[in-house]
């Protein structure tokens, strides 16, 4: 392992000087930056799973919200003449989406029966002869509309609660403290159910009980963050250098803490929207005549046995959902997760 | 241990106190009186009903009225069932709630170790994948999807269960099903990551230098240490099976408290209502502090004597 | 460089890291050998490739790791050969190892009379009562007091000093050919260190253990080490016995090593330190993985790899410069100093002895 150097020029053996050293210099530091967000969208483009579920709930969004373009009948509108017929595309035969039933074991093409002519559901009607389709799509809004409030007060109420029980500390905080426990030992549902029987089943007295119980998962992960970064050596810098406490919050602690606050976000959705769908399940959420995923779950559970399509699709289309979000909040935790970053 | 649990009981107490307070007056701001249910009255018997209900007397009265009550275990009488004690309606029904919420949680939580320490064991592989898909079904299927679809395709169409009503622990199976559902895809969940978070720890890095092989490690290292933190979600997962016993016990016919409660909603039976409320606040805080107290004894770097 | 006294001979492993990036070459053909009851550190910066050299010999790299080449002979055996349970037989009986941080490294959740007999349950299939017991001498051994009471304590109850004891009796209950000690003090106080690193010699005094120890602090390996490898990029660029690499150093690494290094009469002045980092072994350079940060780099430095020149029978040292063609270079300022002190150190013991240093000695300086 000697001395073994080959046929080498003098040359060779003069220092480097000038632009060849610019140029060696050049290369100390090697590896490109990837900021924190480029990096963590680079991880979660990586994940399939998340990606899809990410496209599902783009188009289901536009789908929901762009309904009044899609929307082939009016939701709400019945037609008794045309109840229960089940789901039927034109040229399609298929059994399930050629517009004929089992009925005691022979397949009756219900379009005929009803003397629809030319009338066509995609998937089908209700028992009031309402387009299911529509109805699906108005149901989806509806969910996602709960989901984005949520979203806002987990946002709004949440973080600042958090943060401010954290940052301050001291009794303060043992005060703030003390009152999520008192709403954490009484279940989610018995206080949203407490709330809409004071303000009416309805829109409101929905979006308004999510509300209030949606943030207090949101309030004590930022809080156990805040506690965290409080004592770490950039807020003590920061303090150090006298800036004022509430800058420090915002401009230090905030964007630390906004891959808790995504994650806790992306799993706050799917929990609210759940909940929209299991009170109007169970009758005291959306009412008649507008349509939610858990009524329309309702309404269909009825007739599963002869009309399966009307619990189905509606129950499909709100799994979906929630799968969907689940995924994206799981791939996000994932991408946006410094522990798993190898 | 004895000041720490005095404590603890003080607190839940007070949480108690609280939120009879909270539902008393939320319902003295709600429409409907027991009469809405009700044909037609002349006045003195409206007046008799209020009297027999206590409901003509100032609120202030009705307030301590209901908070002694409470005290001796007394809820007030039922709106909907005439005469029938509160306190009777719940006791008589909260068995059967008991048994399948019990036997959900066990399922649920034991099935989801064994999916969750599966998937950390074998992460990253086919295994691991499978595992996620099952925990993020069970996650995103409400479990009033889920008990329709086992009424009907184990109940109705394969006959394996009976579909509704009580009686025995075959009517027990399907209900049971249901609720083990959230709880064994939220363990699942949760242990996978405890468990990849151990193995990849130091002292397991330290086990391996020791020699130990990989069902060695598990067992003796791995295991341990991601089991105790479970201990920490059973609360929130009794709330799980708090929420969807309302709809499983419904879809069933179960005669036990979720079914009443959803009854009660619909029916205006506001001293119910707020029986159910602090039953299951109550039952909550329960849970709460005996999972502490568990967390306490099996983890060793925690001891309660504050 | 066979040796009849070597337990331990690495030759020319090569070890690579797939990565999303592409593939990261960790190890970059490194060479060395360990002795019985010697005590051989690895120095180097983090990202040198210390850790992953010491993983291998445990067999212990991650799953993204692929062993491009080389041999790791122990006993006789090639240890990369080796399947994954005759490895677990090797590992904690022949080789042991202990790590950076005493805080994490015991399992929090067992008492610690079960984690140190551990390996003699596995190993040697002692009964509980017999491991036990094995386990009381060894905590005695690395100075637990009240030992008979501890052994049923849980790791929090100890504080950080007792804890790297406590793993430190975990490696040495069954006696192991090779203890790897991979940044065995950098968590611990200054205090703690003296006492740990006192702990470890008294310990091999007593096995004749050999120990690799990996450190980045040169301060800990003047006490404690026979041999000295300095690493940089993934390669082994100087080594030898400690004096020659602290009194006699060669590569232009190790000098930048050095006098970043406080010492007695650094004094007021500030500590120099080695301008820019380590490069990047996605991609390593052509030439000598150092030449950018080298104050002394010469052209041939960008074209061509180094090969070890030998400075003596146990000192070598990769750099160009210390071919004949290259032009005398002047060591920093504080080099020379120690260069002369290792004179000193090499007439005496002419005096004494014969020996061949002399020459090379002096057509360096």
């Amino acid at each position: 392992m000697a001395d073994n150097a080959k046929q080498t020029s003098a040359d060779d053996f003069t220092p480097i000087a000038g632009a060849d050293r610019a140029k060696l210099d050049d290369e100390k530091i090697a590896t490109p930056s990837l900021t924190f967000l480029q990096d963590s969208w680079r991880r979660l483009r990586k994940n399939k799973a998340a990606m899809i579920a990410l496209g599902l709930l783009i188009i289901l969004f536009i789908l929901a919200f762009g309904s009044h373009f899609f929307e082939t009948h009016n939701p709400n509108a019945t037609n008794p003449n045309f109840a229960n017929l089940p789901p039927k595309i034109p040229g399609i035969d298929i059994n399930g989406l050629n517009g004929t039933l089992d009925q005691s074991g022979e397949r009756v093409n219900a379009y005929a029966q009803a003397h629809a002519g030319n009338n066509w559901y995609l998937l089908g009607t209700d028992y009031l002869g309402r387009d299911l389709f529509s109805r699906i799509l108005y149901g989806t809004r509806i969910s996602l509309e709960i989901a984005l409030i949520a979203s806002f007060f987990d946002l709004a109420f949440g973080v600042v609660y958090g943060i401010t029980s954290g940052w301050i500390g001291g009794r303060v905080d043992t005060l703030m403290q003390r009152i999520i426990e008192i709403m954490l030992s009484i279940p989610n549902l018995v206080v949203m159910v407490l709330l809409i029987l004071v303000l009416k089943p309805g829109m409101t007295a929905i979006i308004l009980s999510i509300a209030i119980t949606s943030w207090i998962n949101m309030a004590r992960l930022v809080r156990a963050q805040t506690l965290e970064l409080k004592n770490q050596e950039f807020i003590l810098a920061a303090r150090t250098l006298g800036e004022s406490s509430w800058k420090i919050a915002f401009k230090h602690l905030l964007p630390n803490l906004s891959s808790v606050i995504i994650i806790n976000l992306m799993f706050t959705i799917p929990t609210a929207i759940f909940f929209e769908a299991f009170l109007s399940y169970i009758g005291i959420g959306i009412s008649a005549p507008q349509a939610s995923l858990g009524t329309l779950i309702n309404d269909g559970q009825k007739n599963f046995q002869f009309l399966p399509y009307q619990m189905w699709y509606p129950a499909i289309v709100l799994s979906v959902l929630m799968i969907a979000f689940n995924i994206l909040g799981d791939g996000l935790r994932d991408a946006l997760d410094p522990k798993s970053r190898e | 241990m004895a000041k720490y649990l005095g404590k603890r009981i003080f607190y839940i107490i007070l949480t108690l106190f609280i939120v009879s307070t909270i539902t008393f007056f939320l319902m003295k701001l709600m429409p409907g009186t027991p009469l809405t249910n009700q044909a037609k009255l002349t006045p003195t018997q409206i007046h008799q009903i209020y009297k027999q209900y206590g409901l003509d007397k100032p609120v202030w009265q009705q307030y301590l009225v209901y908070l002694g009550g409470i005290i001796h275990g007394n809820f007030g009488t039922s709106f909907q069932f005439s005469n029938q004690p509160v306190s009777y309606l719940i006791s008589s029904r909260l068995g059967p709630s008991l048994i399948i919420g019990g036997q959900g949680m066990v399922l649920g939580v034991l099935a989801g170790l064994v999916v969750g320490a599966v998937g950390a064991i074998k992460a990253n592989t086919w295994v691991d994948t499978s595992a996620t898909i099952i925990s993020i079904l069970f996650i995103s299927i409400p479990s009033f999807v889920l008990a329709v679809l086992l009424q009907y395709y184990l109940g109705l169409k394969l006959r394996l269960f009976p579909i509704a009503d009580w009686g025995g622990f075959m009517y027990t199976v399907l209900p049971t099903l249901a609720l083990a559902a959230s709880p064994l895809a939220e363990t699942a969940r949760f242990m996978r990551t405890e468990m990849v978070d151990v193995l990849s720890s130091d002292y397991i890095e330290l086990a391996k230098a020791k020699g130990l092989n990989k069902v060695g490690i598990i067992y003796h290292h791995a295991l341990r240490n991601s089991l105790i933190p479970v201990v920490t979600i059973i609360g929130p997962l009794a709330v799980n099976i708090m929420t969807g016993s309302m709809v499983v016990e419904n879809i069933f016919s179960i005669p036990g408290i979720g079914e009443q409660f959803v009854k009660s909603i619909l029916t205006n039976d506001y001293p119910t209502i707020m029986g159910l409320t602090i039953v299951y606040s109550a039952m909550l805080c329960v849970v709460l502090l005996i999972t502490d107290i568990v967390y306490g004894l099996i983890d060793p770097r925690i001891r309660i004597n504050k | 460089m066979e040796n009849e006294k070597d337990v331990l001979e690495v030759r020319n492993l090569k070890i690579n890291f797939n990565t999303y990036a592409g593939t990261v070459q960790a190890i970059r053909d490194v060479s060395f050998d360990l002795r019985k009851g010697e005590t051989l550190a690895i120095v180097g910066e983090s990202g040198s490739g210390k850790t992953v050299t010491t993983r291998s010999i445990m067999g212990l790299n991650s799953p993204n790791a692929v062993i491009d080449s080389g041999t790791i002979m122990f006993k006789g055996q090639d240890l990369l050969k080796k399947s994954r349970k005759q490895m677990d037989q090797i590992r904690g009986r022949d080789i042991a190892e202990i790590f950076q941080d005493p805080m994490t490294s015991l399992d929090p959740t067992m008492k610690i009379g079960k984690q140190i007999a551990e390996p003699l349950i596995i190993h040697k299939g002692m009964k509980r009562e017999k491991a036990y017991a094995q386990a009381l001498e060894m905590m005695k051994l690395v100075g637990i007091e009240n030992a008979e009471q501890r052994i049923n304590n849980y790791p929090h109850q100890f504080s950080g000093g007792m804890r790297q004891r406590i793993v430190i009796a975990i490696a040495l209950v069954n006696y192991p050919e090779i203890l790897i000690a991979d940044e065995p003090t950098t968590a611990l106080d200054v205090t703690i260190q003296a006492q740990i690193l006192d702990l470890m010699k008294e310990l091999q005094a007593k096995t004749n253990t050999s120990i690799i120890f990996i450190t980045h602090d040169l301060g800990v390996v003047a006490g404690m080490a026979d041999r000295v490898a300095v690493m940089y990029a993934g390669k082994i660029v100087e080594y030898g016995t400690v004096d020659e690499i602290f009194y006699n150093p060669k590569h232009p690494y190790t000098w930048g090593l050095l006098n970043s290094m406080p010492t007695m009469d650094t004094g007021g002045t500030e500590l120099p330190s080695i301008p820019g980092t380590p490069p990047d072994l996605l991609d390593p350079p052509v030439g000598d993985a150092f030449a950018a940060r080298n104050k002394y780099a010469l052209k041939i430095d960008t074209e061509k790899q180094p090969p070890f020149f030998k400075v003596s029978d146990t000192h070598y040292a990769a750099t160009w410069l210390l071919d004949k063609r290259a032009p005398k270079v002047t060591p920093p300022e504080p080099i020379i100093e120690r260069q002369k002190h290792y004179a000193e150190l090499v007439h005496q013991e002419i005096d004494k002895s014969k020996g061949n240093h002399v020459e090379e000695q002096e057509e360096q300086l």
